[in-house]
């Protein structure tokens, strides 16, 4: 594996976490071998040989080099080509505060998500309550701003754009809107897919419902 | 870099306020300590970290860092011309850094915490059994970022010695409590030598709490908290 050069990704073609990688790579103008791994599967021989600890994807293969987790991997690509659509601000203060953004959307928004459409009842209720509160705290740090980096696209925009995808996933299971509690967000959604790098990555969220509805179905959570 | 005063608020016993200080003292960097009642949140605290309201937070001048690894980055940023870089030089290793330090955070407090709220003696050698795994993991870490030196930064002590390095005594005070061998020359012998080189740097030496203290500390949590010990 040491001496292959180039870019691989090892991805599965819903995940949020892959999607970073591949926003920051399209938006970086870089050339990459895009490979999809079954999930639903057995786990190939290179993911499990790249990223022994978690075998999760994503995974970057730099020149036989990888380099694992989604917000590791964006940080490592903005930092081996920094001419092109810096993703991470210049100044240590901006940048701490776009590195504390990321890693709230990290821990916060795909959790509380998976518990809004797998859970029911007051468990479910409880995610909603949590996940409303989430929203308009990312609400509240978007304000007016064109992107949370401020004018330009960045990291923390990275962090959280592909999970936008599961919306509607959360909003039809749980029965709620996104709009009605953080307008803004909603807004720059729409913002970020007119960039090509986004438009060209999100999974479209009526898919990624038909994909809730099979784990759902696989798992018996229905 | 900016201008003002540095306070940093914590908790004496907190891994996260530690690595922390470790760091700030490993730089010279001067700044104000505010120890915390986290059972009791002040003011201070909720103004400036409204989010988690959590300790630590750097308070720089008029801003508010939080976080601890986040803080980390900051320190070597912010004050990059000062004494060893506090993460690695290049991409790669950096990366390898941050892999760890997110696996660190990720299992082990809850790995050797889980021995000490265990309640029976199943869970405990279940958790044991758990945090060996985690420590062999970090054995393989540690060759591979040491390149052979002393520390996971190399020569100096780095982002990934402070963050492994602010939990060395309270893993000892979770061997005493449990009477079980954690951190095993026989199973890590790397990380054991580490863990001895790395408490005997001053930064180490000046911001881990004692074994004993955090023993006692532990123990009372697990009458009054975990509730796992019943009061005497």
């Amino acid at each position: 594996m040491a001496s292959e050069k180039g870019i691989k990704l090892l991805d599965f073609w819903v995940s949020p976490f892959g999607q970073r990688a591949r926003i920051a790579l399209a938006e970086k103008g870089v050339e990459y071998e895009h490979k999809e791994e079954n999930l639903l599967a057995e786990k190939s021989e290179l993911l499990l040989k790249s990223n022994p600890v978690h075998k999760k994807i994503p995974v970057l293969i730099h020149d036989g080099k990888p380099v694992c987790e989604s917000l590791i991997i964006v940080q490592y690509i903005d930092e081996v080509w920094p001419d092109k659509a810096p993703l991470l601000p210049s100044d240590p203060y901006q940048r701490a505060q776009a590195r504390f953004w990321a890693d709230f959307v990290d821990k916060k928004v795909f959790e509380c998500g998976g518990r809004l459409w797998k859970l029911k009842g007051e468990e479910q209720e409880a995610a909603k309550k949590e996940m409303i509160e989430i929203l308009q705290i990312l609400e509240a740090q978007l304000g007016d701003k064109k992107y949370f980096g401020g004018d330009t696209f960045g990291f923390v925009d990275v962090a959280f754009v592909p999970l936008t995808s599961w919306f509607y996933s959360c909003e039809t299971c749980a029965n709620f809107s996104v709009e009605a509690v953080a307008p803004k967000i909603v807004l720059w959604v729409q913002r970020c897919m007119e960039r090509e790098s986004v438009a060209k990555t999100l999974s479209d969220p009526k898919k990624v419902y038909e994909y809730v509805r099979f784990l759902k179905k696989r798992f018996r959570i229905e | 870099m900016a201008e003002g005063e540095l306070k940093l608020l914590g908790m004496w016993a907190s891994p996260f306020v530690i690595r922390v200080r470790m760091m700030l003292e490993e730089k010279g960097l001067s700044y104000e300590y505010i120890e915390q009642d986290v059972f009791n949140k002040s003011e201070l605290l909720l103004k400036h970290n409204p989010t988690y309201k959590k300790v630590p937070v750097l308070i720089h001048g008029d801003r508010d860092i939080c976080e601890s690894l986040v803080i980390l980055e900051y320190i070597d940023e912010n004050w990059s011309g000062i004494g060893a870089p506090v993460l690695p030089e290049t991409p790669y290793e950096r990366a390898i850094a941050r892999f760890w330090a997110a696996y660190i955070e990720d299992k082990l407090l809850l790995s050797f915490i889980g021995i000490l709220r265990a309640t029976t003696e199943e869970a405990k050698a279940e958790k044991i059994a758990e945090t060996h795994t985690i420590l062999e993991m970090l054995e393989g870490a540690f060759k591979k970022c040491s390149t052979g030196k002393g520390f996971f930064g190399g020569d100096s002590i780095g982002y990934l010695d402070v963050t492994l390095g602010s939990y060395l005594t309270w893993i000892k005070a979770a061997e005493r409590i449990s009477g079980a061998k954690l951190l095993d020359e026989t199973k890590m012998p790397l990380l054991v030598e580490w863990g001895k080189r790395f408490l005997a740097v001053d930064c180490a030496k000046k911001s881990l709490p004692s074994v004993e203290r955090l023993e006692k500390h532990a123990r009372g949590l697990q009458v009054t908290i975990w509730k796992v010990v019943s009061a005497n």
